[in-house]
């Protein structure tokens, strides 16, 4: 699979080095809201050209290109096997090149291995679809953010939060508000209602592959993106933790069916530097959006 | 607001002079660190960092690096965040006369009292900022531990220029940190 893996060391390029345009649309207006002067207005300032710089530059955004996560759709008669090797073997190369930190550390002897190869590292996941196009979305977020994602279980005593969307949206103003600014904030917002621990902290992170400006199906959930949206950025932490107008550029929520015991509420935090691009393969096309 | 220029290494007076909300571009030698040279730092207090800290910054990233012929690259060095060395940073501090840290997403209590305590501050860099501030890296002077670390861990010794920080905690016990916390808190408070 040597054209996977060239294919995918240009989508881990694309990823590291050149935030997507609809997250960037968001860094601007929040920016553009920010007084003159502002702490949060020059922090806007940086983050921007920071982003100018990386693209023009074919260098990585942030240092921390994070734990690289590839979502795969394969079809029906795709190679599961090869691909997994081809996106091993692409992360490798985006490592040599300085595209990826090496991030892959063991935890009992403390030693990196150099190459982001380890332990159920790079994290692939595989399915499969009705589609003739292989699709492989990537995610990089900074490990910073992984930290302060946080999984709630209601009912919730402290926070007088019940099993229902009020109590969900306590839930996020909560763990938003524990987050401050060490998650990068402007923090995007990924929320999974439901499921077990382990599918719900998934089903959280893979919201953040939604684009910004994307409408929930579901118009119940819509509305309490649309609130939590704008009472986050009540919440006045702004870019960093500086204090500002901007918390979250954006609250995207999914849910899972639950058991009848649980009631799980996990969040996802990813930075402002959410890096995310899509590789699509038809024949011998590719395409990286 | 028009930034400081601070040359370092730089005096305890020029350092008490910083206030929180400076913005303060950062000159010459600072030092790489984080999780496990500071757990180093404190467990084996290592003579041979004494001379490189004193009066200097200890910057908490773990860059990307990237060799050319003998010479080391900085490719991406924003700020890690700073309150994993919480429990360390203030020995550190004191340990070895470091003018301050840069960071990011601020400090607790304990290392606010031991910024009055030595006179060093918190200068706060724009994390995921990094490929801008690897630009403000103009010589990689040195690297050690690079080998038992690993390379995030590693000390690296970096001569910058016109480095782009913002004061967030002070020698004086003020934390714009804690400010913006009891702030949103409150505010929390009336959502809930």
């Amino acid at each position: 699979m040597a054209e996977l893996a060239d294919w995918g060391l240009e989508l881990i390029r694309r990823s590291s080095t050149d935030i997507s345009a609809d997250v960037e649309a968001s860094l601007r207006a929040a920016r553009d809201r920010e007084e003159d002067g502002s702490t949060a207005r020059s922090t806007f300032e940086v983050i921007l050209e920071n982003v100018e710089i990386a693209r023009k530059g074919g260098t990585p955004i942030c240092q921390d290109t994070g734990l690289p996560a590839f979502y795969v759709h394969l079809p029906k008669d795709g190679d599961p096997d090869a691909t997994r090797d081809g996106l091993i073997q692409a992360v490798k190369m985006a490592t040599a090149e300085g595209l990826l930190r090496p991030n892959a550390v063991d935890p009992v002897s403390g030693k990196n291995s150099g190459n982001n190869e380890g332990l159920g590292l790079p994290y692939i996941s595989i399915e499969f679809h009705d589609g003739d196009e292989t699709v492989i979305d990537i995610m990089q977020k900074g490990g910073g953010s992984e930290n302060v994602s946080a999984q709630y279980r209601l009912p919730d005593t402290d926070l007088h939060a019940g099993r229902d969307l009020e109590g969900v949206r306590k839930c996020i103003l909560d763990a938003v508000t524990t987050a401050q600014g060490f998650g990068c904030a402007p923090g995007t917002i990924g929320v999974c209602v439901g499921g077990d621990r382990g599918c719900s902290y998934l089903g959280a992170k893979k919201q953040l592959l939604r684009r910004m400006d994307d409408v929930n199906p579901d118009p119940e959930l819509a509305a309490l993106e649309d609130r939590l949206h704008g009472e986050l950025n009540e919440l006045g932490i702004g870019p960093m933790g500086f204090g500002g107008k901007t918390t979250v550029l954006g609250v995207k929520i999914g849910v899972l069916h639950r058991h009848p015991a649980s009631f799980f509420v996990s969040m996802s935090y990813c930075c402002w530097a959410n890096r995310r691009r899509r590789l699509t393969i038809r024949g011998d096309q590719a395409d990286i959006v | 607001m028009a930034a400081i220029k601070l040359e370092l290494p730089a005096t305890e007076e020029q350092i008490r002079s910083l206030r929180i909300g400076d913005e303060v571009r950062l000159y010459g030698t600072v030092v790489t660190a984080r999780d496990v040279a500071h757990k180093f730092m404190v467990e084996e207090k290592p003579e041979f960092l004494k001379p490189l800290l004193k009066g200097t910054v200890i910057y908490h990233c773990g860059p990307i690096v990237k060799k050319v012929g003998d010479e080391w690259t900085i490719v991406a060095a924003g700020p890690t965040t700073s309150s994993r060395e919480e429990p360390y940073q203030a020995e550190v501090i004191e340990t070895y006369g470091v003018a301050g840290v840069i960071g990011k997403a601020g400090m607790g209590e304990k290392t606010s009292a031991g910024l009055k305590k030595s006179g060093a501050v918190y200068f706060h860099a724009v994390g995921g900022a990094g490929a801008l501030l690897a630009r403000c890296v103009k010589k990689v002077k040195d690297v050690l531990k690079l080998e038992e670390f690993g390379s995030p861990e590693a000390f690296w010794v970096m001569e910058v220029e016109d480095f782009p920080t913002i004061v967030t905690m002070d020698s004086h016990g003020d934390s714009l940190h804690r400010k913006v916390l009891e702030d949103s808190e409150a505010k929390l408070k009336q959502l809930l």
